[in-house]
């Protein structure tokens, strides 16, 4: 190889670099509506999913339109407060303010059958970065009804595990509540006994994702108490 | 140089830049390169393949890009350049995923990032494509992200045969009825220290099949 001159290097290196930032900016900028659509589209198929409809990219828009019906967002106390719209609220942003300004976001879902759904978004930590999804609950406002959870970072294979299927099905017809009092879902290490209506399995290899997917249940869904026991039905 | 002779597009050397990393020169077994991302996503086959595919898309890339330029690298600043390129390229992909392949992208995940820390690209990059012209560099990328695969796949069929009784997510186990025969998954093959075991265990294997690979010494 040639040995090249300090100015050849200099003029090389500030060529490739703005090259390359050129490059990256003028994609990320071009890219960024659509990744913001289909963003936007995935909050709409977990919803969806959460109350167990199954929707693709493309159907997922109409889907929503059909089946969730309402959505408000509620203080603590579990008032709805105006002037606010639930599917833009950030969650991250809220869980920042004090539990008194929180807005709550909760929509509400119509079935086929009739039957009315609420739907509850969570977040909360895992071991690499957020965990987040949803929870459906039925009318009695106690029953859990499906849940659907997904990550950003997650190890592949152990705490990643949280969104399949088979670990989401666990949480159907699981009780938030025993004898009037809050008590939340328990991840359970070594496996729920399965009399417990309170409990799932926790994943192998994934303890410490399992651990903060039980603190993100309890610390979103207990802000809900005052709704979930003066809406029952 | 017009007289010179046109090599073939698959000559016996091209041949052998794409399948001496499949066995011999394997980048995992061989030159114990890349064994961070070999021990992080070989739980399941199913990740392990998207980083395979990944990752044999990223070094034919950028091996072709650096050999492309390799005559206007200055060599004192040539490791900069090389990750430069690959940052580049690995964001860039990135990005593109999430825009119009968003499930895809929500599967790689981590993994997208993971492949700029892979090491056995920037050596490829260090040690080929720097003076190699584009064709075979783009070659020996494909064979190196090849090589890398394999061992990615086999270590992770058998930590999922074995840790979780599933194959690329089919219950073998348990179609087996090996379950109600007293079988139970071995949960230590989860865990990371397996995927070393495993690795260490092919390389023993292939040792011993072929002596020559053993240092004389």
């Amino acid at each position: 190889m040639k040995n090249f001159s300090n100015r050849y290097i200099f003029i090389f290196s500030a060529v490739m670099v703005i090259f390359v930032a050129t490059l990256l900016s003028l994609a990320a900028t071009l890219l960024q509506p659509r990744q913001q659509r289909n963003l936007e589209t995935e909050k709409k198929k977990s919803m969806l999913e959460a109350v167990g409809i199954i929707s693709t990219a493309e159907t997922a828009e109409s889907l929503y339109e059909k089946y969730i019906t309402e959505s408000y967002v509620l203080d603590i106390k579990g008032n709805i407060v105006q002037g606010v719209n639930a599917f833009n609220v950030v969650l991250k942003d809220e869980q920042k303010k004090s539990p008194e300004q929180q807005n709550l976001p909760l929509f509400e879902a119509q079935l086929e059958d009739g039957k009315k759904i609420v739907i509850i978004p969570v977040e909360g930590k895992g071991l690499w970065g957020p965990i987040y999804g949803y929870v459906s609950i039925k009318s009695d406002m106690n029953t859990i009804y499906g849940v659907t959870f997904d990550h950003k970072g997650e190890t592949p294979g152990l705490g990643a595990e949280i969104n399949t299927t088979d670990f989401e099905s666990m949480f159907k017809g699981l009780k938030l509540f025993e004898d009037n009092e809050f008590v939340s879902i328990r991840v359970v290490k070594g496996g729920s006994p399965p009399y417990d209506p309170h409990g799932v399995d926790a994943i192998s290899g994934g303890t410490i994702t399992s651990k903060g997917l039980e603190a993100m249940l309890k610390d979103c869904l207990v802000k809900y108490e005052d709704y979930f026991i003066n809406n029952r039905n | 140089m017009s007289n010179q002779e046109k090599e073939p597009i698959f000559s016996a050397k091209n041949l052998k830049l794409l399948t001496a990393p499949l066995g011999k020169d394997n980048p995992i077994t061989m030159q114990v390169l890349g064994i961070c991302s070999a021990l992080a996503v070989t739980v399941k086959l199913k990740p392990a393949l998207i980083m395979a595919l990944s990752v044999i898309a990223v070094i034919a890339i950028s091996n072709v890009i650096i050999s492309v330029m390799r005559k206007y690298i200055p060599d004192r600043i040539r490791i900069i350049v090389q990750l430069v390129v690959i940052a580049s390229l690995v964001i860039l992909v990135d990005q593109i995923l999430k825009a119009y392949a968003f499930e895809v992208s929500k599967q790689l995940s981590v993994f997208v990032g993971l492949i700029i820390t892979n090491c056995i690209i920037m050596g490829r990059l260090e040690a080929f494509a720097l003076a190699n012209k584009p064709w075979p560099s783009f070659i020996d990328g494909l064979g190196n992200g090849a090589g890398y695969g394999i061992i990615l796949l086999l270590v992770a069929f058998f930590r999922e045969l074995l840790g979780s009784g599933t194959v690329y997510g089919y219950p073998v186990m348990e179609k087996l009825g090996l379950y109600s025969a007293g079988y139970e998954n071995n949960g230590m093959m989860i865990l990371p220290p397996m995927a070393l075991i495993v690795v260490g265990l092919m390389i023993w294997f292939q040792r011993s099949r072929d002596k020559s690979l053993i240092e004389k010494n």
